[in-house]
């Protein structure tokens, strides 16, 4: 090598005089355009069904258009008005404007159901002012009319809320999924008592997801340890039977756990047949139904990353030890458990942040204090049509979800973790 | 106890796995204390099951295993005290170099002081002070190799067993190894079981070589008896090289006998026992004991052969000749300055002394 090329390679040059940075980047350009092709329609896919629809909801958990689109004229008559007291002519004007054409368009009810959720039974207030405001004389005053229909009309407390919930975004929702609410002085506080369910059904979510983890652990570990120690043939049709329940519907086997279960099922009628009880006893619409049944779907899930890296635990680990002085139950725990953490925490966490979405396998077969967070997401979205809440439960339900998987990060690592 | 007692003893054990067939047959064999023998054979011949029998892993289907005078039939693993290095190492990934080494002392609860400095003193032996906090995987093949190591002398086991400890390494590393083990082994005094089917590893690195084949040792010697002195055609054939000629033992008297080969050829030699007059039987010699052109009256089988082929070693050429009814016969030429002058097709003399030519068993 000449004297030249050392001095300009010491510098990080190439014969070139690029530097060899530049060189790389430019050799592994063409490389990276070609992966990045073969990843585009998945990435496309991706996007599409996952990443925008996932947008959309948490834009819908804090959009707020009702009040904003129905009675644009009342919203922008109020951008003078300081709260604080009752407004005036204009307003009530621009109101009733609104309204009138409200009714035309029979959008007066959204807006009251809108109202609604924060003032309580000013949905029914809305309607009937709306029809006593087609019935009176055109050209005002309206302040009248209001005062006449209402004493809400004349409240200080609904103006300076109606303001609020006139703003095109709102925090409401939000709040309200962690049982939180603005006051009448914009002041946060706890949601009022009869209301507040939410963080209950938050905590109930988490800890019976984490009762499924623990119970599938414990059922799947020795199974796992069992898969990957017994020889080929055996292994294989043990691991036919774990994986027989991916082969039948949620629905399905949910149902058979009714069948089972249930006072009159087949569990009662054995127990009371062999005399070990004297009288039913209720096994299912209850905590240990739900967790029962979850735990029996999730087991595959937890068995199979922690049956994988038990796989590549090599034999010679416990031998060693034990030729070192160990004895069986110290090779073990010290030895071999270890080793088989990253896959205890795969299995784990993959059941743990799938269990906190469930939702038909509770509501078959929990009972009402047993349903968790995505029941109340489909209650808002398909019975109450209030998907601004249902959107925000998910919202929370998706912000805890990464609570957990940045813990579990930084706890356990999750480069360390193996799914297979 | 007596001294001269073997310190391991196998007597009369069988190991068969699917009760059909035997891995090991009739395994008879003494270890002295403090002694280094090699376990050395072909794939499948038992090896690694003889091991693990001592170390605890297998139990024999029959007969018994004594390490010390105590028979460790009903002993654990854990209990025999026997340091072991694994063909693969088997160190555990989720510890660093310095908790590997201490494990078997955190094991037998050694003070924690006593650990750090014992430890020390192990990664010292094999020179890897400087990587204690490392993992194994952060580490080449011969290092780990010498974590292994280090891991299984540390608790100052009487007796260390090693499965092929250094198969995964390079030729050069390996070489390194070989002698490291045996300072080591001098220095400490340990007896050692070393099990390869490197011929040359076996002959460098051992007191005693155990030639195994089918399940059964056929020949306990040290290397240079065990190369010098096959006692029968299967461990002349396995350790190094021989050209092979068989004929019938035409006469025997006392240590030598007559071969006649089959095409007339006579050709004199020393007798192993089977040799009787009249039985079949596999002539064996090194190629490096066969001389060109020898001194008249220095050897008594003197033959007239043709070059077949040349082909040159660097350090030696090996010449193929054919002569009588033997062709693929090799004879091994140093490269010296006063080497003979050979050349494919011309006629050479060839010959070798009764005592480099072994008459043993009839194979094939
Ligand atoms: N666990 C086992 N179950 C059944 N057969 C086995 C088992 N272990 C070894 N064998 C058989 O026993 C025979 C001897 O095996 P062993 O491992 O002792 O050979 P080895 O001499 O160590 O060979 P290598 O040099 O290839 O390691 C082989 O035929 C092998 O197939
Ligand atoms: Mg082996």
């Amino acid at each position: 090598m000449t004297a030249t090329t050392a001095s300009a390679l010491a510098a990080g040059l190439g014969p070139d005089g690029l530097s060899l940075k530049a060189s790389l980047a430019r050799a592994e350009r063409r490389s990276r355009l070609v992966s990045f092709a073969l990843v585009a329609p998945l990435l496309l896919f991706i996007v599409a069904s996952f990443c925008i629809p996932l947008g959309f909801m948490l834009y819908r958990a804090i959009d707020n258009p009702e009040v904003a689109e129905t009675l644009p004229a009342t919203v922008a008559a109020m951008k003078g008005w300081t709260q604080g007291g009752v407004p005036d002519e204009p307003v009530f004007a621009a109101l009733a404007a609104d309204l009138i054409a409200a009714q035309k368009a029979r959008t007066t009810g959204l807006v009251g159901k809108r109202v609604n959720y924060e003032i309580p039974g000013a949905r029914s207030k809305f309607l009937k002012v709306g029809r006593e405001l087609e019935r009176a004389p055109a050209g005002g005053p309206w302040k009248p009319v209001f005062e006449k229909s209402d004493p809400q009309w004349t409240d200080p407390v609904f103006w300076s809320a109606l303001k609020r919930i006139g703003q095109p975004m709102t925090a409401f929702y939000l709040l309200s999924a962690v049982d939180l609410r603005l006051d009448q002085t914009g002041a946060l506080t706890r949601q009022v008592p009869d209301q507040a369910i939410f963080l209950d059904v938050l905590f109930r979510t988490l800890w019976i997801s984490l009762l499924v983890t623990v119970s599938t652990l414990v059922l799947g570990y020795p199974i796992a340890h069992l898969l990957a120690s017994l020889p080929p043939r055996h292994a294989n049709l043990l691991m036919l039977l774990v994986l027989l329940p991916f082969t039948t519907s949620i629905l399905v086997r949910t149902t058979a756990w009714v069948v089972l279960l249930q006072t009159n099922g087949v569990l009662n009628d054995v127990m009371v047949w062999l005399g070990l009880l004297d009288e039913r006893i209720q096994l299912i619409y209850n905590r240990f139904g739900t967790v029962l049944a979850m735990t029996h779907i999730q087991l595959p899930f937890t068995v199979l990353p922690i049956y994988s890296v038990m796989k590549g635990i090599s034999p010679a680990h416990m031998r060693a030890a034990r030729s070192l002085g160990a004895g069986p139950v110290y090779a073990f725990t010290r030895v071999y458990m270890p080793q088989t953490l990253p896959g205890v925490g795969a299995g784990c966490l993959l059941t743990f942040i799938l269990s906190l979405g469930y939702y038909i396998t509770p509501a078959l077969v929990g009972g009402p204090l047993d349903q968790m967070i995505s029941y109340f997401v489909a209650l808002y979205t398909n019975r109450e049509l209030n998907w601004g809440q249902a959107s925000a439960l998910g919202a929370v339900l998706l912000a805890v979800t990464m609570v957990f998987y940045a813990i579990f990060n930084r706890l356990v690592g999750i480069d360390k973790v193996k799914l297979g | 106890m007596n001294r001269t007692d073997p310190f391991v003893e196998f007597s009369g054990v069988q190991k068969t796995y699917d009760g059909e067939t035997l891995v090991v047959k009739n395994l008879n064999l003494e270890i002295a204390r403090g002694e280094f023998l090699t376990l050395l054979g072909p794939s499948g011949s038992g090896k690694t099951t003889s091991l693990m029998m001592l170390a605890g892993f297998e139990a024999p289907t029959h007969g018994t295993i004594t390490l010390d005078g105590r028979p460790l039939n009903r002993v654990p693993p854990e209990k025999r005290d026997i340091g072991m290095v694994f063909q693969n190492y088997a160190l555990f990934p989720h510890m660093t170099v310095a908790e590997n080494v201490a494990f078997p002392l955190r094991v037998r609860d050694v003070a924690g002081p006593a650990i750090f400095e014992r430890v020390k003193r192990a990664l010292d032996m094999v020179h890897l002070t400087s990587f204690t906090a490392r993992r194994p995987g952060q580490l080449s093949g011969g290092q780990q190799q010498r974590v292994a190591l280090a891991r299984a002398l540390v608790f100052e086991p009487k007796l260390v067993l090693m499965d092929e400890p250094l198969g995964a390494l390079d030729k050069q590393l390996r070489e390194h190894m070989q002698m490291e083990i045996r300072h080591i082994h001098e220095r400490l005094g340990v007896t050692v079981v070393y099990v390869t089917h490197d011929q040359s590893e076996a002959l460098t690195m051992s007191d005693r070589v155990a030639v195994f084949n089918e399940g059964a040792i056929q020949q306990v010697a040290p290397p240079d008896e065990i190369y010098e002195r096959p006692s029968n055609s299967f461990v002349a054939q396995f350790i190094g090289e021989n050209n092979r000629m068989t004929g019938t033992v035409e006469q025997r008297e006392g240590g030598q006998c007559r071969v006649r080969l089959d095409d007339g050829t006579a050709i004199l030699a020393t007798a192993v026992e089977q040799a009787t007059v009249g039985a079949r039987s596999t002539l064996s010699i090194r190629p490096e004991r066969v001389r060109i052109d020898p001194a008249p009256g220095a050897v008594a089988n003197l033959f007239d052969a043709t070059v077949e082929e040349l082909i040159f070693h660097g350090d030696h050429l090996r010449v193929r000749v054919a002569f009588g009814g033997v062709s693929d016969f090799v004879v091994k030429v140093h490269n010296s300055d006063d080497r003979p002058s050979l050349a494919v097709g011309a006629p050479v003399r060839i010959g070798w002394r009764p005592d480099d030519c072994r008459a043993l068993d009839a194979v094939g």
